[in-house]
């Protein structure tokens, strides 16, 4: 086994370099994801501008590879119009759950398919995902709040 | 547990030629199998005694008149005589085969939730104002069963906490154990600081106030001698496949008299005297607790295993993990960064140590060192009150057992230098 394909120089300079790190305001909606094998955690916020994803901040304990993605997660889909994150979203998810047959789309997932390694790592996928759970239900809490507040 | 100045000694190079499974490659490296305290490896003879139960002997158990029920029952049965042998139990009655320690120690809390909600023997019945101990040190299956029969019966669940050094904090103990207390149920070895627990004055105080006491005997019946007559306790629990035996089977001792006074827990087949469509009686221990159809082939693997575990000695198995016990605790400290939870010692401490390598999560420590063919646990191991006491959400485990080597820690400390090497 090739632990360089897990561990690419990308994820490394993420882990040890967070961008976007830290919990801000004002935000949209939250969420919380648990790993319940492991004990990790991240807590989520996004904030939506209309239809765009203005913000997402985050706070997290956890491996190289789930404190990376979350990383990743914020330099990818921050700034971005809401269906292309969710776009974005799906084709990681479908990155993960491949057992390395998927071929990643490099156009859309930029860094994130730094993490198509990770995909033949069964035990390692929820640590890949566990920001992209807390963004997606995040977004759909955001959802919900916009739309009772309107 | 402790003397191991006149212990025999065992030869691990003879004892690893028994176990296939160490001969192999894990990602193009030996594997280096430091795991045991999750799950330990199989010897041939186990493996071969599992095989030769379907091949020759396969039929049900307690209820065949033919041949060939007649000698898996005797197979099934003289497992227990010897699993009974070999904790020192007075008879085989007094051994209830269970699936693991979990459903072992779930049977004795809903023999309290059935005398607490039914009527029975004082000593099982709870209710507000009664209380049940336990420690911060537990495996989260001797914490949850304990929390859902206190929310179910009104009683108080409290608990030992642990000192900084990894120790149980016993400094209350007759405050934490009085009059109202019916139950302590402890680990006698942690799964993930290694600790031995003191048992002597528990079990005294216990006496004093008329409470029962269980000890979680998980990791501490496969690594050490053990006596139950001698320790006094009321029940134990323990499972076979920490104990190179096969996975599906594990035990609960109890005293006779205990068991007797318990109330069934599953219902159905081979636990019944008498069944009428308005009443069942039902059998005296260890039937009584073991409903349906067994785990028959595990069981007679669990009893090969008990015979190898013998044959080797397991005054052996104790000096020797104690030896690389100290070993490793000598060598892990030349890590730089690196802290261990747990005892700094090798006095009244297994083979189990947990760490943390600074700024490096276990996750990522245990995937590197896979990445060398060492396996080692990560995570909170089941016992997240424990991590919580010291301020980790998770940590590195590696657990020895009697197949294990000086130069597989060696190995281990190597390749904690590559961890650091990647992360650094």
């Amino acid at each position: 086994m090739q632990l360089d394909g897990l561990y690419q120089e990308i994820i490394l300079d993420h882990w040890k370099h967070p961008r976007g790190r830290g919990l801000r305001e004002p935000y949209g909606a939250e969420s919380h994801q648990v790993n319940p094998t492991c004990g990790d955690e991240v807590t989520l916020r996004v904030a939506l501008a209309g239809q765009t994803v203005a913000d997402i901040s985050y706070e997290g304990l956890g491996c190289s590879i789930s404190q990376a993605s979350a990383s990743v997660l914020h330099e990818l889909l921050t700034g971005r119009p809401l269906p292309e994150a969710i776009a974005v979203h799906a084709a990681f998810a479908e990155l993960m759950g491949g057992r390395g047959q998927v071929e990643p789309d490099e156009k859309r997932l930029g860094d994130a398919v730094a993490f198509a390694g990770v995909a033949l790592y069964p035990a390692r996928i929820k640590c890949a995902l566990l920001a992209w759970a807390a963004f997606r239900d995040a977004v759909a809490r955001a959802g919900t709040v916009e739309a009772g507040g309107t | 547990m402790m003397d191991t100045l006149t212990a025999p000694s065992l030869d691990p190079a003879t004892v690893r030629a028994d176990f296939p499974i160490l001969s192999r490659q894990v990602n193009g490296h030996p594997m280096v199998y430091l795991d045991s305290g999750n799950t330990s490896q199989k010897p041939q003879p186990v493996l071969d005694a599992v095989a030769e139960h379907y091949a020759r002997h396969n039929a049900n158990v307690s209820r065949s008149v033919h041949t060939v029920g007649t000698e898996a029952t005797e197979a099934y049965e003289g497992a227990r005589a010897k699993l009974a042998r070999f904790i020192g139990a007075p008879g085989p009655d007094q051994v209830v085969f269970t699936k693991n320690s979990t459903e072992a120690i779930n049977l004795v809390a809903y023999a309290f939730l059935a005398a607490s909600v039914g009527g029975g023997d004082p000593r099982f019945r709870l209710g507000p104002g009664d209380q049940v101990v336990i420690s911060e040190m537990e495996h989260h299956s001797n914490i949850v069963p304990w929390q859902l029969l206190c929310e179910r019966t009104g009683a108080t669940l409290r608990w030992f906490g642990i000192t900084d050094d990894g120790r149980l904090d016993l400094s209350d103990l007759d405050t934490l154990v009085d009059e109202r207390t019916k139950l302590v149920s402890y680990v006698h070895m942690s799964n993930i600081l290694g600790t031995i627990n003191p048992t002597e004055p528990v079990l005294a105080r216990a006496r004093e106030v008329g409470a029962l006491v269980l000890l979680d005997c998980s990791q501490s019946v496969p690594h050490a001698p053990m006596d139950v007559t001698a320790l006094g306790a009321d029940f134990i629990a323990f499972t076979g496949h920490k104990m190179c035996g096969p996975t599906g089977i594990g035990a609960l001792w109890g005293r006779g008299e205990v068991l007797a006074a318990m109330p069934p827990f599953l219902g159905g087949g081979s636990m019944i005297e008498t069944v009428t469509m308005e009443k069942t009686t039902y059998a005296a221990p260890p039937t009584r607790f073991e409903a349906g159809t067994p785990p028959i082939a595990q069981a007679v693997g669990l009893g090969a295993a008990v015979d190898y575990l013998s044959g080797v000695d397991m005054r052996a198995v104790r000096a020797h993990e104690q030896q690389l016990t100290g070993y490793a605790l000598d060598a892990l400290q030349t890590v730089p960064d690196l802290r261990i939870f747990g005892p700094a010692t090798t006095e009244a401490r297994g083979g189990i140590i947990s760490f943390a390598l600074a700024g490096i999560h276990p996750h990522d420590v245990g995937q590197v060192l896979d990445g060398q063919g060492i396996e080692v646990r990560v995570g909170h191991h089941c016992a997240r009150p424990v991590c919580a006491r010291f301020g980790v959400a998770s940590t590195t485990r590696a657990s020895f057992y009697l197949y294990n080597t000086t130069a597989e820690v060696d190995a281990l400390v190597r390749g904690l230098e590559q961890v650091r090497k990647v992360f650094g």
